[in-house]
């Protein structure tokens, strides 16, 4: 009698969640799914034609082999600087330390066209760095040519040693201490307890931020755009395939990448499971302090030199910002000063429209992202019912698919009306960057809330039924109060993507939806490289005011919630 | 020097005794800047003896089995092995087999693997090492889990498999950290009857720490009681039980209620509500301050009222708890004083008028 009325009540509840659940799964599936089908469809129009035309063009080729050798090359890179890194912050005291541990991750925080046009300020022939060498050197010409593979390895490993820092850092604060103090006082040096117990431990970590990297890598657009010179990678290659109106094989191209990284996500997955054992006991978290008096010495002015390296790009593009347009050609530093860059932006209306674009489609994606996601995440956590999984897949796939690949999946689909086959025309209108902006904050937006929903205690929904509270009352006075904080942060990185995205929309803008980014190749294009920096600092401004914003959310619900559980 | 630090190689896990080390505290010092640490501790471990270092949490005593294993250096003091200063040395030239209280097992390694860790270090072959630590494993019951997961194990399986990877290395010292705090109370007990068993065996010299006084009596030859970061006695669990060198021990070792007393060199008076009762009694040597008799449960005797009970003070009872063979009372003395007091009998009611005598003698004193 009993179990009927329960499972008479399970049904009522499982309804329920199917009904909430099917705009939120209709909504992902047609903006995040179909595309890709519809892109996998194209690629077979002609049977295998445009398969074949793809495995017999040598370019393609070239841009496959060259994508993963880059990709290697990354990887390599981002683990010799992210790997040591975090081993010394995570496990050695020294003066500098703070400093170096406020900075480590901001290379990766650099918007992601305004970072390249940062190296090409620093690195590039007429660059900073490149001057002061040359200076120091007393050579006629640059001594060095920033591009090619190098170069796009170099920016890579520059910003993308990040995820090995922060993989690497978590899996060190997972590792029991103890268990270095046992092989210590089993007779192993500092070396072989780091090769013999640590790095073992590490290896999952390791290994996850190495496919992340590699991830990155392949799908990376902007490096090789712009670095690249005659090189052919996959990314670029698309977008060229693209351009030549060869639709088809740009298809073949985008499913190549999208299969690829989708193949690394399920790699990376697997990693993430086994990197649970990795957590057995409590051990005191204590650091080697070190001792020697010239290394504590020494040790700030090296921690000194990584930090200047490390801010040097943000540096740079404020300093071009602030250099009179065409002053600035061989000396070290801008010979004049001046705001005109700044006031020219604000003062011809036509400079000014990208700012009030990227603002307004980041507001407007964000805010898409935060209904869908809250709702979607919720139904994930909390709730069980069939199509769960689907949806959690959903949520996650636009994280594992390159932009690159978002983008042509877009065009493909809404280029014409035609509902019998979901597809909408929305390219050459301003509401296709919007779109792609919130297809690309789906993950970000629903994992952070997924992971704050995870902290809530399950029968806190329970105890709120069971005092009488209807469920719209309980979602708005129980779990959008607990999953505040979550809310905020995942918004933020939506909002700072959408603000600076530069990939998906070079395939898809208008002249109704010109973002910044584009904005800022274009003056790269037509050299004005002030106002291109100009552009670059107001992005990287924007991108503060929205961190500050969130966080004052962030820390207004820590104050006046009690609810989230003390997990 | 490295014959001293067993570094010579795997030995025969049967020493002679004269051959067991003997280790020395002297005047240990280790403070943080967040407070704790110890201070002063001297204390000397005897070849083949099982010494327990006690205490509440925060008394110094984890601190002290780290400064002895090598995690932490001491801020002044000396550490001697055999008349050999080892302060200065690394943990890992110390060579002293350490169980810690999760049992830090490797999890990336399988159950021999982790006992043959040690061995590796020391450039045992392949073959030599697993063959010990084979026989290691058997001399805990767990030769049949050698080729398991660690993961795979109870919390007591994987106590062992700590014991002996720890004692494998054939250590001059096994340090242990709290090794029976993690296990279920049936278990811990049973555990702590077969480690004494199995380091008597292995005639190892052994410190080790915990917070229940339980596990250090069932285990340990003698008892250190550290308070506050200082060693405040040494002594058997019986030394320990019967005179208490300070307030700290009484209260810690045992149930004890404290009675202000006044001492006369031979006797203590002790006077409660105008009723004074004079018993033999004992203090510490260089005994300075005011003197509390330690009045154990078991040492006081409940009487009926009436006019053969025997000189006492006047209570009444607050509460009974039944033990089995015994009850234990909580008892108000007529002026609000509460005691404890253990009985074979288990008449006596709450409410009840009582007469509490003092049962055994002599009477040991702490300073208050």
């Amino acid at each position: 009698m009993r179990e009927s009325i329960n499972s008479l009540r399970h049904d009522k509840r499982v309804r329920q969640s199917l009904l909430l659940a099917l705009p939120v799964l209709v909504i992902l599936a047609w903006t995040v799914a179909w595309p890709n089908v519809s892109v996998i469809r194209g690629s077979f129009e002609h049977g295998l034609g445009y398969w074949k035309e793809f495995a017999n063009s040598p370019s393609d080729r070239e841009a496959l082999f060259t994508s993963i050798w880059i990709s290697v090359l990354s990887v390599i890179g981002s683990v010799l600087i992210g790997l040591p890194l975090a081993l010394l912050m995570g496990r050695v005291d020294f003066p500098g330390r703070r400093v170096l541990a406020a900075v480590a991750t901001l290379p990766a925080a650099l918007p992601p066209l305004v970072g390249v046009v940062a190296f090409l300020f620093l690195y590039g022939e007429s660059g900073f760095v490149t001057r002061i060498v040359q200076h120091i050197i007393g050579a006629e010409d640059p001594p060095w040519t920033f591009n090619g593979i190098s170069a796009i390895v170099f920016v890579h490993a520059y910003t993308m040693y990040v995820y090995v820092y922060l993989f690497v850092m978590a899996g060190l604060e997972r590792v029991d201490t103890s268990l270095e103090e046992a092989a210590a006082g089993l007779g192993y040096s500092r070396w072989g307890r780091l090769r013999k117990v640590t790095l073992p431990l590490l290896t999952p970590a390791l290994a996850g931020s190495m496919l992340l990297v590699f991830m990155s890598s392949l799908g990376s657009f902007s490096a090789p755009y712009v670095f690249g010179g005659g090189l052919r990678v996959l990314s670029t290659q698309i977008v060229t395939s693209k351009l030549n109106g060869n639709m088809g094989v740009a298809y073949v191209e985008t499913t190549v990448l999208a299969v690829s990284a989708v193949a690394a996500l399920l790699l990376l997955r697997y990693f993430e499971r086994r990197r649970n054992y990795v957590a057995v006991g409590k051990g005191t978290r204590a650091r080697m302090v070190v001792t020697s008096p010239m290394v504590r010495r020494l040790a700030p002015f090296l921690a000194g030199l990584v930090v200047l390296i490390l801010v040097l790009p943000h540096f740079t593009v404020l300093l071009v910002a602030l250099a009179k347009e065409g002053t600035w050609t061989d000396q070290l530093f801008p010979p004049v000063y001046t705001l005109d860059n700044f006031r020219k932006l604000a003062a011809e209306p036509q400079l000014w429209t990208p700012v009030k674009n990227s603002v307004l489609m980041a507001i407007i994606a964000t805010a898409a992202n935060v209904v869908v996601c809250f709702l979607a995440a919720y139904l994930v956590v909390m709730r069980k019912f069939p199509g769960r999984r689907l949806l959690e897949l959903l949520l996650a796939m636009p994280w594992a698919i390159p932009a690159t690949a978002i983008a042509i999946g877009l065009a493909s689909t809404f280029n014409r009306n035609d509902l019998a086959s979901g597809r909408v025309l929305l390219i050459g209108t301003f509401w296709i960057l919007p779109l792609a902006y919130f297809i690309r904050g789906v993950p970000l937006v629903a994992s952070a809330i997924e992971s704050s929903l995870r902290q809530l205690d399950a029968s806190l929904e329970d105890a709120a039924r069971g005092l009488g509270a209807s469920w719209l009352r309980i979602m708005w006075r129980v779990i959008l109060p607990a999953v505040r904080p979550g809310l905020a942060a995942g918004a933020l990185l939506a909002a700072v993507t959408a603000v600076g995205e530069f990939v998906a929309s070079v395939v898809l803008y208008t002249n109704r939806n010109r973002p910044i980014s584009i904005e800022i190749l274009a003056q790269i294009r037509a050299l004005s490289m002030g106002t291109a920096a100009a552009y670059s600092v107001l992005l990287i401004g924007l991108v503060l005011i929205i961190t500050a914003f969130a966080r004052t959310l962030e820390l207004r619900s820590a104050e006046s919630g009690g609810v989230v559980s003390t997990n | 020097m490295d014959a001293d630090l067993g570094f010579e190689g795997p030995q025969s896990q049967q020493q002679e005794v004269s051959e067991t080390p003997r280790l020395a505290l002297d005047r240990l010092a280790r403070r943080y800047d967040t407070g704790g640490g110890v201070d002063d501790v001297s204390l000397e471990v005897a070849p083949g003896e099982l010494l327990a270092l006690v205490g509440a949490s925060g008394s110094g005593k984890t601190t002290t089995l780290r400064l002895v294993a090598g995690y932490e250096k001491p801020d002044s003091g000396r550490l001697l092995l055999n008349g050999t200063s080892i302060e200065k040395l690394p943990a890992e030239k110390r060579g002293f087999g350490m169980v810690f209280q999760h049992y830090a097992l490797f999890p990336h390694l399988s159950v021999v693997q982790n006992v043959a860790f040690g061995l590796e270090a020391r450039g045992v072959k392949k073959a030599e090492r697993l063959r010990q630590a084979e026989a290691a494993l058997s001399g805990v019951g767990l030769a049949d889990k050698a080729g398991r997961p660690v993961q795979a194990l109870s919390g007591g399986e994987q106590q062992r498999v700590a014991l002996a990877r720890a004692l494998v290395i054939a250590p001059p010292v096994l340090l242990l950290d709290e090794p029976l705090s993690n296990l279920d109370p049936t278990l811990r007990r049973s555990t702590r009857d077969e480690l004494r068993a199995m380091l008597r065996r292995q005639g190892v010299t052994a410190l080790f720490v915990t917070h229940d006084q339980e596990d250090a009596f069932a285990v340990a030859d003698r008892v250190a009681f550290l308070h506050n970061g200082r060693l405040q006695q040494v002594g058997t669990p019986e030394s320990l039980y019967d005179a208490p060198a300070s307030r700290a021990v009484a209260d810690f070792i045992g149930h004890a209620s404290l009675m202000p007393a006044v001492f006369d060199g031979t006797h203590a008076t002790l006077m409660r509500a105008n009723q004074s009762v004079t018993v033999p009694a004992v203090a510490p040597a260089n005994f300075s301050g005011d003197p509390y008799a330690v009045l154990r449960p078991e040492a006081l005797c409940l009487n009926r009222t009436g006019a053969n009970a025997p000189e006492g003070w006047n209570g009444r009872v607050l509460s009974r708890r039944f033990l089995g063979g015994t009850s234990a009372y909580h008892v108000n003395l007529a002026d609000g004083f509460e005691l404890e007091v253990l009985s074979d009998d288990r008449s006596f009611n709450d409410g009840d008028a009582v007469v509490v005598s003092v049962a055994r003698t002599p009477v040991p004193l702490v300073p208050g």
